[in-house]
């Protein structure tokens, strides 16, 4: 029963376009899995009585691996390139500390004990 | 612009009435603080100087979970020296959590719109007239900092800390598919009756009450912007980011996961 997740009566929500019935995350990522999972069983098996050439088998039968390893390195160039070209806000950082002067010598002014 | 907003008849229509006035509007912003007491005048002043030099409309929250070091007297310095109309001090006896400061701070907040942000210097308020900007471009229900995003970034984080940030933010980006880049940041701006009601429906703490604000307005179908931010790690005091975060994070993480 987890996978027809109402949105409920969350009114707003209504207000704003038709209710749409929601799968959790989970349930979606289950359902994708699953789908694709009888996909290549089908074809591996064979169980459609389909005869596929054995040079389509030899490709069929580790592509589940294939895929796992690159959907991996995909990960780890997307979350590598992202780390290096993460910005280091040095400007956004000089900027604080000479406000941050700025700003106590306006407030001692003003009668602020610190 | 009333006429043309009068004569649509889309659900929106009627919200859009209540779009009040450019002048109008009002910003309160919640600054929950604890042990704040070096970062607090500082934040305060820089407020004021973003604020005063766009002319907008706001006032300042400080809610003190009864500090131990003093940021409650330093509060009421600030309260004096800028009019209480500006400055709001509206403590609390002991350290509650997050979600309930901001229901604290929202019962006497008077402006149209929230913007939620740390007090130690790491979120800059000249960020918040973008916010502002950004709001009104595309009339976002929320707007968010972003530091994954444009020209947004980090000061003060080493090797391991971005590889952390990214990586959980690349999970997160895979699993929830939240439709915002930058989840577990703090610095955003909301209309006053929609953060209201995400709080109603949030359950978490700590780093994954921000991630579930974001997830709950993505079910309740609010729409949000994003400005990129620089987020400039404590100058003053420790950042904190242990073992027992991640743990927590990744708990949180997987319960919206099944959840939502």
């Amino acid at each position: 029963n987890f996978r027809a997740q109402s949105s409920g009566p969350h009114r707003e929500g209504e207000l704003r376009g038709p209710k749409v019935v929601t799968m959790t995350k989970l349930a979606q990522w289950l359902w994708g899995l699953a789908i694709l999972g009888s996909i290549w069983a089908v074809l591996t098996m064979g169980s459609l009585g389909l005869e596929l050439p054995s040079s389509y088998q030899e490709v069929l039968w580790p592509l589940p691996a294939y895929l796992l390893v690159s959907a991996g390195c995909y990960a780890l160039g997307i979350v590598g390139y992202r780390v290096a070209t993460f910005h280091d806000c040095e400007d956004a950082a000089r900027e604080l500390q000479s406000q941050i002067q700025e700003a106590r010598a306006d407030l001692v002014r003003k009668g602020l004990r610190f | 612009m009333a006429s043309s907003e009068a004569s649509r008849s889309s659900p929106r229509s009627r919200r859009e009435l209540e779009v009040r006035n450019p002048r109008q509007d009002k910003y309160s912003v919640l600054l929950p603080t604890y042990n704040e007491r070096e970062n607090l005048p500082l934040i305060v002043w820089l407020l004021v100087k973003s604020f005063s030099e766009s002319g907008i409309n706001y006032e300042v929250i400080i809610i003190d979970d009864g500090s131990p070091d003093g940021t409650r007297d330093v509060a009421e310095q600030l309260e004096k020296i800028y009019g209480a109309d500006r400055i709001l001090l509206r403590p609390r006896e002991k350290k509650l959590g997050l979600g309930t400061a901001y229901i604290h701070g929202m019962k006497h907040a008077t402006g149209n719109y929230i913007i939620i942000m740390d007090a130690d210097l790491s979120h800059h308020p000249k960020f918040i007239p973008e916010f502002i900007r950004k709001q009104k471009e595309g009339n976002f229900d929320i707007v968010s900092g972003t530091r994954y995003k444009g020209s947004g970034g980090v000061y003060g984080w080493d090797l391991k800390r971005k590889i952390i940030s990214r990586g959980a933010n690349f999970i997160t980006q895979i699993l929830l598919r939240p439709g915002a880049s930058d989840l577990t940041g703090s610095f955003r701006l909301y209309r006053k009756e929609v953060l209201q009601k995400l709080i109603e429906k949030c359950v978490s703490k700590g780093y994954v009450f921000q991630m579930e604000m974001i997830v709950r307005a993505r079910q309740l179908n609010y729409t949000i912007g994003e400005v990129p931010i620089s987020f400039v790690d404590r100058v003053y005091g420790e950042s904190k980011l242990g073992g027992n975060e991640i743990v927590s994070f990744l708990k949180g993480l997987l319960t919206l996961f099944a959840t939502t």
